[in-house]
């Protein structure tokens, strides 16, 4: 079933043009939604701001070379591995979410723009692609939103207490699950349209909202965690303190307490409160 | 100085949540991110500050002894068992930085086993010594007498407010 093309079938019933207008226009309404998010949010204007602020406050010059270094382990790091998250469950969930979206997003628009005509010989891969990609999308988000997500984990809100901040993730997951049910159920009539209707009024819901969920975090994520390590590598360090180290002389002699209960060459003292998960309550 | 949180910088991880003593961390219910509902109820013991991983809390000293433009940052590294400061004023000419032990055994490897301990005695109950004092906080080095008490140092308390 999942090396089915869907959108194949759906040709019988829905022009191939039209289809593929969707996706240009699911595709505007994201790029506008991210530039007014961005005005509406002042999040550029934030963004330059502090950058010069932390440029003023620079120990050493940063050179092009480093950038670029710095710029690939943002790539590798924070972007592509998500290790911005501190917290290991949400940091899976994440990246499980994050895939299956550009998967799922990816193989969609392919499939419509490559082979969604009745007699198109749709490679197998590909239509499993995007089955896997809603599935991935669906557990990483459901873990999300029935267990990780803060309010359940930290403030003790219902799963079922819908909010504002909830119009992402929420339609995301929609989208996501009523293709798999609109996949599953072809050929099957009323109850087939039924879930087609209900998937595309999730993806416009997903895609015409940007301005007031965050799915322009995607944007500016990689940027700030890209500025955050040249403000380590500038020394800038946001105000925040040197990175001491507790074995060099000199810190020892400027520090006297490290060397008198710590010894000359501390050990690693390992996770504090981190070794237990922030639910204490 | 209550503390404050750079939206920017949260990802809702919910620790300042956990750790705060006066439980007036919460998450807003718009956009996800830690907020201190109650400044005037913060006492600024600064164990969110310590606990964010992001270094996404800040303090905000009052104007009257602390002038704005001023920042006191903190670093708790928990591998290092050091926590770091670095004070910052706002005429630029103070730069402190301070550097502390906050362990000297990785964590989790010295938790007293007091359930093995024997049950206190009437003369511990009746003594003004917490338990396993003096040995614990280090003053009987030199016998009983080293303690430091008001009478050893040949100080009395004087009736009414002094300063």
């Amino acid at each position: 079933m999942i090396t089915n093309n869907p959108f194949a079938e759906l040709s019988a019933t829905i022009p191939e043009f039209a289809m593929q207008a969707y996706v240009v226009a699911m595709f505007l309404l994201v790029i506008g939604g991210t530039v007014l998010d961005m005005i509406h949010k002042k999040s550029a204007q934030y963004f330059f701001e502090n950058a010069k602020k932390a440029e003023k406050d620079a120990k050493r010059t940063v050179s092009g070379g480093e950038k670029v270094s710095m710029a690939i382990s943002t790539l590798t790091s924070e972007v592509l591995t998500s290790s911005e998250f501190q917290n290991t469950r949400r940091r899976i969930s994440h990246l499980f979410t994050m895939y299956g979206f550009i998967i799922f997003v990816a193989s969609t628009a392919w499939l419509i723009f490559g082979y969604a005509s009745v007699d198109a010989a749709t490679p197998s891969w590909l239509a499993a692609a995007w089955h896997l990609g809603a599935a991935s999308l669906c557990f990483g988000g459901y873990w999300f939103w029935f267990s990780i997500r803060v309010d359940v984990s930290a403030e003790g809100v219902k799963w079922y207490d819908l909010r504002l901040a909830d119009l992402f993730i929420l339609s995301c997951l929609m989208m996501a699950t009523f293709a798999l049910l609109w996949s599953a159920t072809m050929g099957g009539g009323t109850l087939n349209m039924l879930f087609f209707a209900a998937f595309i009024i999730a993806s416009t819901t997903l895609f015409s909202t940007v301005m007031w969920s965050k799915f322009a975090h995607m944007f500016f994520k990689p940027a700030a965690a890209y500025q955050k390590r040249v403000t380590k590598a500038d020394e800038s360090r946001e105000g925040l303190p040197a990175d001491y180290d507790l074995t060099d002389p000199a810190v020892q002699a400027k520090y006297p307490d490290i060397p008198e209960y710590m010894g000359t060459n501390p050990p690693n003292m390992g996770a504090g409160i981190r070794r237990e998960r922030a639910n204490h309550y | 100085m209550p503390t404050f949180v750079y939206m920017t910088r949260c990802d809702g991880c919910g620790q300042c949540v956990d750790i705060c003593p006066s439980d007036i961390m919460h998450i807003d219910k718009t956009l996800r991110r830690a907020y201190n509902i109650e400044p005037n109820m913060c006492w600024e013991c600064y164990s969110c500050v310590k606990a964010c991983p992001h270094h996404a809390i800040d303090v905000r000293g009052y104007a009257d002894f602390a002038p704005l433009g001023h920042s006191v940052r903190v670093h708790r590294d928990e591998e290092k068992g050091t926590i770091a400061w670095r004070i910052k004023f706002r005429n630029g000419k103070k730069d402190f930085d301070l550097l502390a032990p906050i362990t000297t055994k990785p964590w989790g490897t010295a938790i007293p086993k007091l359930a093995n301990e024997s049950a206190p005695d009437d003369s511990m109950r009746n003594s003004h010594l917490l338990y396993n004092e003096p040995k614990y906080i280090q003053l009987d080095k030199d016998g009983k007498d080293s303690l430091h008490t008001l009478k050893s140092n040949k100080l009395s308390m004087k009736a009414g407010v002094y300063y």
